[in-house]
């Protein structure tokens, strides 16, 4: 496949793997922070961990948008099925975390929710078009990449004239959580998250450009390399970082020049910014009530947005006492920290959010990394 | 394979064009020249690892 | 079953449908049976007319059964269809256990509205591959639900047959050392199913890879010494990945595998890119996983690459000591990952 066999070539990686090792400096650890789903999951999927220095650690941030969903959100979606009996379109990685009352969309579904997965915002309105006589409702998650699409289907709808469609926006936004890790007492008073800097997120970039990362440059000194999704992109970005790190440079590098622009996509930021305005507050899962944080649906776009057409209510629900998904999105914990890790709470029963995504640091750490945490005997 | 994808917010794609595809929605176009050179940077790390490796004792 | 000069008028297979009738036992249900499936399976016990089969089981050997369910929806995909699948399925199953399939049984429960032209096209579908096999369908049953109570037609097949004294096969015996052999690339069946799903909407070249088995098994078997094949089994639901971990649980054993190793179309890397999706969790139904003793590897290869359905056979990994059974991999990249149990539905991610 072009352009992306030719990031995954296992020979480079280990060369630029060689160069990080010989470009520490001695008795110096790094520590480097992603939020970034597909980050994660390619750091996870290819084994990248393994291939960089134990000096340097690669902390996994509130990148998975499904991880940051708080419970009450999927409750409020939960409702609109087995209550309001619309039909609730969602992206798949939604349908398997846990809300209240032992439910999730799947087990809602098997209640007789009418839930169906799209791959697209597009397929929601398709459905919204095939069944007039029903209210179908589409669950926009997601950060700067996924807002786009859902706007788009918005004015679609608005323009096909659509009866029976509308959005519940979960829609957050990519700066305000870096912010807020930023601002957190771990690492700007205590110092024990030590963060050295940031690897950019890939798809959310090529939306919003470059430039929304000199701020925190400049203002938090800390350098942040913007990486593409594929292996070696990551590998090179953490490359970069060590160099800037070394020369004590806190500064906005682009890796992903192939697809990152500075102003980034303008014609996606407009049509954003024509159907969204922003909340107010918004709770994140995890890191609680975050100010400036999400989006909510503009006035002018009112009948389709499901809360205001269904009088939906926020209610927050607190996590498990001892899931401490909170703490493993900001980096101040690792799954294996967690008491509940790998015993109570797996794949296939999560207790918390981190485990039900396959971006969540839990889950990734499970499905492809567990077998560090064993002594395992080689035959 | 093929899939209908949305270029809604990329309307200036071209027939040939590589983009990026995220949720069935283009999002952006892929430079030619930005990728070989990503790449080029990457074979350059490699010919400076050989260089270093042979000077070294 | 009463003669063909009792029925007033043949069954319109273009037209028809299956209505409640076709499952009260009486005439209509029998001129079913008689104009569709004993036409279509024809052979000496369903002639006989009874409700079962009487049959002969060489000296010497052991009897083998398994049972499969056909759920699939949709009933036709790029390929093939759930007719040619309930055989395929069950006769590999038999096989898995180094067994030569001899006999099978059907049984269909009908879903009132189910197209006549549909059912006789499975049903020939399903007699083809019989056929082709050289297994026939002994003995069936067919029965009518209530529209809304069932996707169609659901298949039930049972397969029996038979092994020889002293051989055994099974997913407990794998020991560290073992080669890992696949017969060829993964993910086709899956893949092709899912392009007929209406929420995915793609179009593509790749068509399942539905098949039987039990030749290529049994050019296995002969061409090494009785006991170097420790454990058969084909990576249908779940996938490949599934499949390797319930043998190293079975077995007590972990694997390493090696990611190059593992033949995947590119059409099939492609489509998963796409939509999100891991090739080692996809089904497979004609292909199948052997875990040999090392020495058998090579030959086995050999053997498996000069026949139709094992030409990119290879050998993907190695059986190892692991108190925790893991699959672990060697990525392409260089680095290393765990090959874990699939939590649920695969579902494709979305970021």
């Amino acid at each position: 496949m072009k352009y992306v066999d030719e990031y995954r070539d296992g020979e480079v990686a280990r060369r630029i793997a060689a160069r990080i090792a010989t470009e520490l400096q001695p008795g110096r650890r790094y520590h480097f922070m992603e939020f970034c789903g597909g980050h994660t999951h390619a750091i996870a999927r290819y084994g990248i961990g393994e291939l960089l220095p134990p000096q340097l650690r690669m902390i996994h941030g509130p990148g998975c948008p499904v991880c940051v969903l708080p419970i009450g959100r999927i409750d409020q979606a939960i409702g609109l099925a087995l209550q309001h009996r619309a039909i609730v379109c969602t992206y798949g990685d939604t349908m398997r975390v846990p809300a209240s009352e032992s439910l999730s969309l799947m087990r809602a579904k098997a209640r007789g929710g009418d839930i169906r997965m799209v791959y697209s915002a597009a397929d929601a309105l398709k459905v919204a078009r095939e069944n007039p006589g029903r209210e179908v409702v589409f669950f926009a998650i997601g950060f700067e990449t996924t807002t786009p699409p859902t706007a788009v289907v918005i004015r679609q709808a608005q323009a096909e004239g659509l009866r029976n469609f509308s959005v519940l926006c979960c829609h957050v936004l990519t700066p305000s959580a870096i912010t807020h890790i930023l601002e957190s007492a771990e690492v700007r008073q205590y110092g024990t998250v030590p963060i050295d800097g940031f690897v950019g997120p890939a798809h959310v970039s090529i939306v919003i450009g470059s430039g929304p990362y000199e701020h925190f440059a400049e203002e938090y000194r800390k350098p942040v390399v913007i990486a593409g999704f594929e292996p070696l992109d990551v590998m090179q970005a953490v490359l970069m970082l060590v160099r800037q790190v070394n020369e004590g440079r806190a500064e906005v590098e682009n890796e992903f020049a192939r697809a990152v622009t500075r102003e980034g996509n303008l014609a996606a930021q407009r049509l954003v910014a024509e159907v969204f305005e922003l909340r107010e507050r918004f709770e994140w899962r995890g890191l609680g009530e975050v100010p400036y944080s999400a989006l909510k649906i503009r006035p002018a776009f009112a009948e389709f947005d499901a809360e205001r057409r269904f009088g939906l209510v926020y209610q927050g629900v607190p996590d498990h006492k001892q899931c401490e998904c909170g703490a493993i999105l900001r980096g101040v914990k690792r799954p294996t920290d967690c008491k509940l890790f790998g015993t109570v709470c797996t794949p296939e029963n999560p207790m918390g959010s981190c485990m039900v995504s396959s971006e969540g640091a839990c889950a990734a750490h499970y499905t492809y990394g567990r077998f560090k945490d064993a002594a395992v005997v080689a035959g | 394979m093929r899939k209908p994808v949305s270029l809604a917010l990329v309307e200036d794609a071209q027939v040939g064009d590589f983009v990026i595809v995220h949720v069935g929605f283009a999002i952006g176009r892929v430079d030619a020249d930005e990728a070989e050179r990503t790449l080029a940077l990457f074979a350059e790390m490699a010919a400076q690892d050989a260089a270093a490796a042979a000077t070294a004792p | 079953m009463a003669g063909k000069k009792d029925y007033q008028r043949p069954i319109d297979f273009k037209h028809g449908r299956i209505d409640m009738n076709h499952g009260a036992g009486g005439r209509v249900g029998a001129q079913l049976v008689d104009e569709l499936f004993a036409r279509a399976f024809d052979n000496d016990w369903l002639r006989q007319g009874n409700d079962a089969a009487l049959l002969e089981v060489p000296d010497g050997h052991r009897l083998v059964m398994s049972t499969d369910g056909h759920v699939i929806s949709p009933l036709f995909f790029p390929g093939g269809d759930i007719g040619g699948l309930s055989v395929h399925g069950t006769v590999n199953d038999v096989a898995m256990l180094g067994a030569r399939p001899l006999y099978l049984a059907a049984s269909f429960i009908l879903e009132e509205g189910l197209p006549l032209a549909d059912l006789q096209r499975i049903v020939e579908s399903m007699a083809a591959a019989s056929r082709e096999a050289g297994v026939p369908v002994v003995t069936g049953d067919t029965k009518v639900v209530e529209r809304g109570k069932g996707d169609g037609v659901f298949i039930s097949t049972t397969g029996v047959g038979v092994v020889p004294q002293g051989r055994r096969i099974g997913g407990a015996l794998a020991r560290p050392g073992d080669a890992v052999l696949l017969s060829g690339t993964i993910g086709e069946h899956g893949v092709a199913v899912l392009s007929q799903r209406e929420s995915l909407a793609f179009e593509t070249a790749i068509v399942s890879d539905t098949a039987a088995l039990h030749g290529l098994v049994a050019a296995m078997l002969e061409a090494v010494s009785e006991g170097a094949v420790r454990t058969l089994r084909d990576p249908t639901r779940g996938g490949l990945a599934t499949t390797l971990n319930e043998i190293a649980r079975q077995s007590g054993v972990g694997m390493e595998l090696d990611e190059a190793a593992i033949p995947v179309l590119p059409q099939v890397e492609a489509a998963c890119e796409l939509l999100g999706l891991d090739p080692l969790y996809i089904a497979n139904e004609g292909k199948l996983v052997a875990v040999v003793a090392a020495e058998a590897a090579g030959a086995l290869l050999a053997v498996m690459r000069a026949h139709p359905l094992g030409r990119q056979a290879a050998c993907i990994g190695r059986v190892q000591d692991d108190a925790h059974r893991f699959v672990q991999m060697r990525t392409r990249f260089g680095g290393r990952r765990i090959v874990d149990w699939l939590a649920g539905e695969a579902l494709p991610r979305i970021c």
